[in-house]
């Protein structure tokens, strides 16, 4: 067999491996099957929703239609998508003839309800036209302009608890994974210990002796947010620094301080990461639970739990009261906890749970 | 076994200890609790009286002298008097147990009676519709707040359709008033049962013996539950074991919504409401102590139901 000859017979194999039928790659596919295969793949719409939450949490006080702590008196109880009762105008004769009256709630009729009035509240801004549009409170405050300031508290109060508690335990854990022994001993107990506390009961004495109040909750917050990091962190350093790359760098005379900052870092900072995602969600319900329970943002503060604690006995006549906030609060954990397992099966394959 | 029961008593005498020594000191730290007694209206109470108050409460004692004086009543079984209701914490507390251990087990009951079977659907029929309505349950319930779940239950039941009452409990047993709370309750932990039945049982069908079971011939459903079941339960039986203690916690935010008078929102709640301290260190100490024994008592059925493990090594 001469060289031509087996150079044929290598093209003949290759043409015919690439004649083999194969599945249809994902780019011969239609569009719609490759939209769906990219929404299956990627948390794009928890991240999508989280990315709405951010710019509401930035520019949402800004743009909020309505005062958020005044009511409205006559837009009381007002269902979702409803014109307000209250006119806004420089004159200080409002149309208040009957026959001016127009039908402002939309029932087809024109009676008592349609009452026009002039409201002193100022608006920021008149581009919702006139309209509740997720409905008005039991004191007539707008609930969309209050979801709207309450996103930005929620956002405030779960970074920086975060933050605290992230650095707290993270570095707990790799002190106690590092240097092992009476260190290790110590904050293994103590997290144990920590464990067994109900949080909620150790919010309602932290509340109870220092006050009500947003940093009270900050700290709170921090304490619940610290215990998970230590666990992780702690297991993640025990297996690193058995490892060659650490014993070199002692070799060469890196400090402790050295090893754990530049050698120890970057390797937990995956596991750090993925728990800080599953803890916000976590944060998120423990600050509302709290705000719920009474010990977290105080009235008429509009934090998402003190909406739904404040609607709750209007349940009866104006459930939107109760839901909205719920919904947001709900939309919010569920992207995050879809974002946190998408991210721990990415970068930290071995905790993959079979799906 | 003797080993790990010792061990693991030491630790819970040390967790009460650190819990009730870090409650103590907190305590300090508020108003002085003979305030309660000063009367809203007249002059107020003088020197004497504030001295005699002081006498008969013990605060005149040195921190150290009252912790121990508390140890030692408790471990008689005294818990005090509470301050803002003027009757014994053992009284107070014993009326409401019952209430919070009633709503604690009608919860798991749903809970394990949702949770487990439609894991093991799942976990059979995966891929199918089954699969993804128990998938999309087990997600709505681990993000929902208790809270929220026990709002809209409320709504759809109470309001909408009218089925069942609002909240409340009366003297006598009435089945209707539990399904709300215990649902609310349940939710959470039905949708984390369901998830941890779904995985272990996926791995365990994916193992040899079940193959070879198959192999032989063995009926399908019979190498369901003979085979897979027993061994795919191992996790999600420790995990129900657990929650039943976390409810104490959970349990809180339900009794409150619907006026349960269980032992949170009737202990708990009003002894920091009222910064009555007998009351809130004999409910904290009670908390604790169920926690506790409910801990070991899961590591010890973790033991029964697999005999692989070591009770030695899960201590750790």
């Amino acid at each position: 067999m001469t060289t031509s000859d087996a150079q044929e017979e290598i093209q003949k194999v290759d043409s015919a491996t690439i004649e083999t039928p194969l599945k249809p790659m994902q780019h011969d596919r239609g569009p719609f099957a490759q939209a769906w295969w990219f929404v299956r793949r990627y948390p794009v719409i928890p991240i999508v929703v989280l990315i709405i939450l951010v710019i509401t949490a930035i520019i949402g006080p800004t743009v909020a239609p309505y005062e958020r702590d005044v009511g409205i008196i006559g837009d009381r109880h007002l269902p979702i998508l409803q014109r307000s009762n209250c006119i806004q105008t420089d004159d200080w004769n409002p149309p208040y003839a009957q026959e001016d009256w127009v039908d402002l709630d939309g029932d087809g009729d024109i009676d008592g309800r349609d009452k026009p009035f002039k409201c002193d509240i100022p608006r920021y801004g008149l581009w919702t036209e006139g309209y509740h549009l997720l409905g008005a409170d039991h004191v007539g405050r707008d609930v969309f302009s209050r979801v709207l300031h309450g996103a930005r508290i929620s956002m405030q109060v779960v970074l920086v608890s975060l933050i605290i508690g992230s650095v707290i335990g993270v570095s707990l854990g790799m002190l106690a994974g590092y240097y092992g022994g009476i260190l290790d001993e110590l904050i293994t107990r103590f997290v144990d210990i920590w464990y067994a506390m109900p949080f909620l009961m150790v919010a309602l004495i932290v509340t109870l002796i220092f006050g009500r109040g947003l940093t009270v909750l900050l700290f709170v917050l921090a304490l619940i947010a610290w215990t998970s990091f230590v666990r992780v962190v702690r297991a993640e350093v025990m297996v690193l620094k058995s490892l060659d790359y650490v014993a070199a760098a002692r070799v060469n005379g890196a400090s402790d301080f050295r090893i754990l900052f530049r050698h120890l870092m970057p390797g937990i900072l995956n596991t750090a990461i993925v728990g800080g995602t599953l803890n916000t969600s976590g944060l998120i319900l423990a600050e509302s639970v709290l705000s719920f329970v009474g010990a977290g943002i105080q009235p008429p503060t509009p934090a998402w739990g003190v909406m739904t604690t404040e609607g709750r006995d209007y349940l009866t006549i104006a459930a939107h009261q109760v839901l909205v906030p719920s919904t947001a609060i709900f939309m919010v954990v569920i992207s995050l906890n879809f974002l946190g397992d998408w991210l721990r099966d990415r970068l930290d394959p071995r905790l993959r749970q079979i799906d | 076994m003797f080993n790990f029961l010792a061990r693991r008593f030491f630790s819970s005498i040390i967790s009460v200890i650190g819990a009730t020594v870090a409650i103590f000191v907190l305590i300090q730290f508020h108003n002085d609790p003979r305030e309660l007694f000063v009367p809203d209206s007249g002059y107020g109470i003088s020197q004497e009286q504030w001295e005699a108050l002081g006498d008969r409460l013990g605060l005149n004692d040195p921190l150290w002298k009252q912790y121990v004086d508390w140890v030692g009543r408790t471990l008689r079984g005294d818990l005090g008097v509470s301050l803002a209701r003027d009757r014994a914490v053992t009284e107070l507390l014993r009326g409401k147990i019952g209430a919070t251990v009633q709503l604690a087990i009608g919860s798991w009951i749903f809970a394990i009676g949702l949770g487990i079977p439609m894991g093991v659907l799942a976990a059979v029929k995966r891929g199918s519709g089954w699969d993804y309505f128990g998938r999309g349950l087990a997600i709505v319930g681990q993000a929902a707040p208790p809270f929220v779940t026990a709002l809209v239950a409320i709504w759809i039941f109470a309001v909408w359709l009218e089925w069942l009452p609002a909240g409340g409990r009366s003297p006598e047993f009435n089945w209707r008033e539990y399904l709300l709370p215990c649902m609310a309750l349940g939710w959470g932990a039905a949708a984390s049962l369901m998830r941890l039945t779904r995985s272990s049982m996926l791995e365990v069908l994916d193992s040899e013996y079940i193959r070879l079971a198959r192999a032989k011939g063995v009926n399908w459903n019979w190498v369901i539950y003979k085979h897979a079941l027993r061994n795919a339960l191992i996790v999600p039986v420790t995990s129900a074991l657990l929650t039943f203690s976390g409810w104490l916690n959970g349990a809180l935010v339900v009794e409150i919504v619907f006026s349960w008078p269980g032992i949170g929102y009737e202990a708990l709640y009003r002894a920091v409401n009222d910064n009555d301290f007998p009351l809130l260190l004999g409910t904290v100490f009670i908390f604790i102590l169920i926690y506790l024994v409910f801990a070991t008592i899961a590591d010890i059925a973790y033991t029964i139901i697999d005999p692989r493990v070591r009770l030695g090594d899960s201590a750790e």
